[in-house]
């Protein structure tokens, strides 16, 4: 991997990922400095204003029971970064295990990771999650761990391809012949070179678990209520269809500004990290 | 050609038998079963009624006796009995594939017809406004959740401007209605269904268009038809665009995961009594044998889009047959 200014100077040079990454620090620093920033606590009802469209009191109106949208919203972005975050970094984590080892050992280890790899892709990834969690009792952290675990082959295959080639490479067979163990090898000296891909890859797992986190308790079966979250306030939005659009529309805004923006910066990363695509652009037009 | 699909279905076996291995755990090891759905609000039924459901379903038995039984009717093709009503489940899952199968063929032809002229668009515009437009566009395609899509559009055409259903795929009377009012009814209704399941994908398409069209206009043969003086238009048409829409169907193929998690969503939505709308509802049930049979029917459905692509791709790269993957 080239080093961080390196990739820092070819990243700030794509401006739409660098509006998105700052959109990005935006919505973790609101989500760290929820309690000072939301206008109201996410729990505290107003009697006299159930349902009530956007006004001067509350910004972005007013949910079933008279609680704050935007204070809802602002406590939900807690629910939804933390869960894209530990999701993703369980498939990370699995991912970058399974295919090291696929990698680096070969022969019938490699064959037997990889037809499990196999038979994990063979499900649609959203049918598998959404049976698992429905026959658990959902809440946050069976959603971030059934993300995470379904979420961690295609990462497994990435890291796979990265080490079948950096394992000929002459660093590592200096470091054999120097007589370093298999697991130093692995980890301290083909790892560092193979991430990354796993970085693009993880920006853009945060986004998809993001959104695969909204859509089940959209569906019901993710985070449960009072525990704010946005899809569940776009599904009590799907309740109130006909008399309160707020709920529907700024929940799916904020669902939609934060994917996007993480797809973006994964984007501008996977640009500033390949080198090959850096050459290529100076020969080719794309 | 026939050698490699061969192959390629025989790697298919012990992928689909590590597949019913998954389904068959992955719901006999959760907790709570159908007893416990069924029985679980009355408070009379005893724990001597239990036993007898349990044996009933088959659920008394140890486990690997249990999935044995299963995969030897499997390979018949027979999926049990559904927990839930008693019924066939083949029959189950045969009555909600039309519609599912209407909807994303629809929308298939709809992601195609806006995808390819968009992709082609950027392609030989490249770095213009246009295609700098499309780009974003692209991205706000992807990033945007389905069902919050649909909720937008049911907002507006539905309540707003009450021009267009958004439940169901019929309205409730339909008696005395001619078949040409029932088409126009039922089209009626599978306008935003089809419209949201191929919005995600329009995106995706547009990009694999423009980067594979981007690819053949910088072959040789292309510079060559230029040389020789044919108009642009037809260089674009005839020479490029028949080489640039074979990997489509790379795409095409490994699209169906998508497109059947897809289903789950917008049927759900939209009340639409599909397969999605099916599965969803017996996993909320437990009916074990019709997830089962489902997640088996989606994986081999997953298998075979992935042969098609591959054998997409074969066909444009002859290396690929000959040494495999």
């Amino acid at each position: 991997m080239s080093s961080a200014r390196v990739v820092w100077s070819r990243f700030k040079k794509n401006r739409l990922s660098v509006a998105a990454a700052i959109v990005v620090l935006l919505l973790a620093l609101a989500a760290i400095a929820a309690p000072l920033i939301s206008p109201y606590k996410y729990t505290s009802i107003d009697v006299n204003n159930v349902l009530s469209a956007p006004s001067l009191s509350h910004p972005l109106g007013t949910d079933e029971l008279g609680r704050d949208v935007l204070a809802r919203m602002i406590y939900g972005s807690r629910i939804s970064l933390s869960v894209g975050f530990v999701a993703m970094g369980i498939a990370m984590f699995i991912g970058v295990i399974i295919g090291a080892i696929a990698g680096y050992y070969g022969g019938w280890i490699d064959s037997v990771l990889m037809r499990f790899v196999d038979i994990m892709l063979s499900f649609p990834t959203y049918i598998l999650i959404l049976a698992i969690i429905a026959l658990l009792q959902p809440g946050i952290f069976i959603i971030m761990a059934v993300i995470g675990l379904t979420g961690w082959a295609d990462v497994s295959r990435l890291v796979r391809a990265e080490f079948l080639t950096l394992k000929e490479r002459d660093f590592v067979l200096a470091a054999k012949s120097s007589g370093a163990g298999n697991l130093r090898i692995i980890f301290r000296h083909i790892l560092p070179n193979a991430l990354s891909p796993v970085f693009v890859a993880a920006t853009f797992g945060v986004a998809g678990a993001i959104l695969i986190e909204s859509s089940l308790s959209f569906l019901g079966i993710g985070v449960q209520p009072p525990t704010p979250s946005w899809g569940n306030i776009l599904s009590s939005g799907k309740d109130y269809i006909e008399t309160a659009w707020w709920l529907s529309v700024f929940p799916g805004l904020a669902i939609l500004m934060t994917v996007l923006s993480y797809n973006l910066v994964g984007e501008g990363l996977r640009d500033a990290l390949d080198p090959r695509l850096w050459q290529a652009e100076r020969t080719s037009p794309d | 050609m026939l050698f490699f699909v061969g192959r390629r279905l025989a790697q298919m076996v012990p992928i689909l038998f590590g597949v019913t291995v998954i389904s068959f755990l992955l719901l006999h090891l959760t907790p709570g079963g159908p007893v416990e759905a069924q029985t679980g609000l009355s408070l009379k039924s005893s724990a001597a009624a239990k036993e007898n459901l349990r044996k009933l379903y088959g659920l008394d038995k140890p486990i690997h006796v249990q999935y044995v039984i299963w995969v030897k009717r499997l390979a018949r093709l027979d999926f049990g009995k559904s927990f839930t009503d008693g019924r066939d489940v083949l029959q189950k899952i045969e009555e909600r594939i039309p519609i599912t199968l209407k909807i994303n063929i629809l929308s298939m032809m709809l992601m195609l017809a806006a995808a390819v002229p968009l992709g082609i668009t950027s392609a030989t515009r490249q770095h213009t406004f246009f295609d700098k437009l499309t780009t974003i566009g692209v991205f706000v395609g992807y990033s945007t959740p389905t069902f919050w899509l649909a909720l937008l559009l049911m907002i507006l055409f539905g309540v707003e401007l009450g021009i267009l259903p958004i439940a169901g795929i019929h309205r409730i009377d339909t008696a005395g209605m001619g078949t040409m009012a029932l088409a126009l009814d039922e089209a009626k209704h599978l306008i935003l269904p089809v419209f949201v399941s191929a919005f995600g994908g329009i995106a995706g398409f547009s990009r694999y268009m423009r980067s594979s069209m981007l690819e053949v206009i910088r072959q040789d043969y292309i510079r060559t038809a230029r040389a020789k003086g044919l108009p642009e238009g037809v260089v674009i048409k005839r020479h490029a665009l028949r080489n640039a829409l074979m990997p489509m169907v790379t795409i095409l193929g490994l699209s169906v995961p998508g497109l059947i998690g897809g289903s789950v969503i917008f049927e759900t939505i939209f009340s639409i009594p599909g397969m999605g709308q099916l599965y969803f509802s017996s996993i909320m049930e437990r009916d074990y044998p019709t997830v089962m049979a489902m997640l088996v029917i989606f994986a081999v459905l997953t298998q075979f889009g992935n042969l098609l692509a591959d054998l997409a791709y074969g066909l444009v790269d002859p290396r690929i047959r000959v040494a495999g993957r």
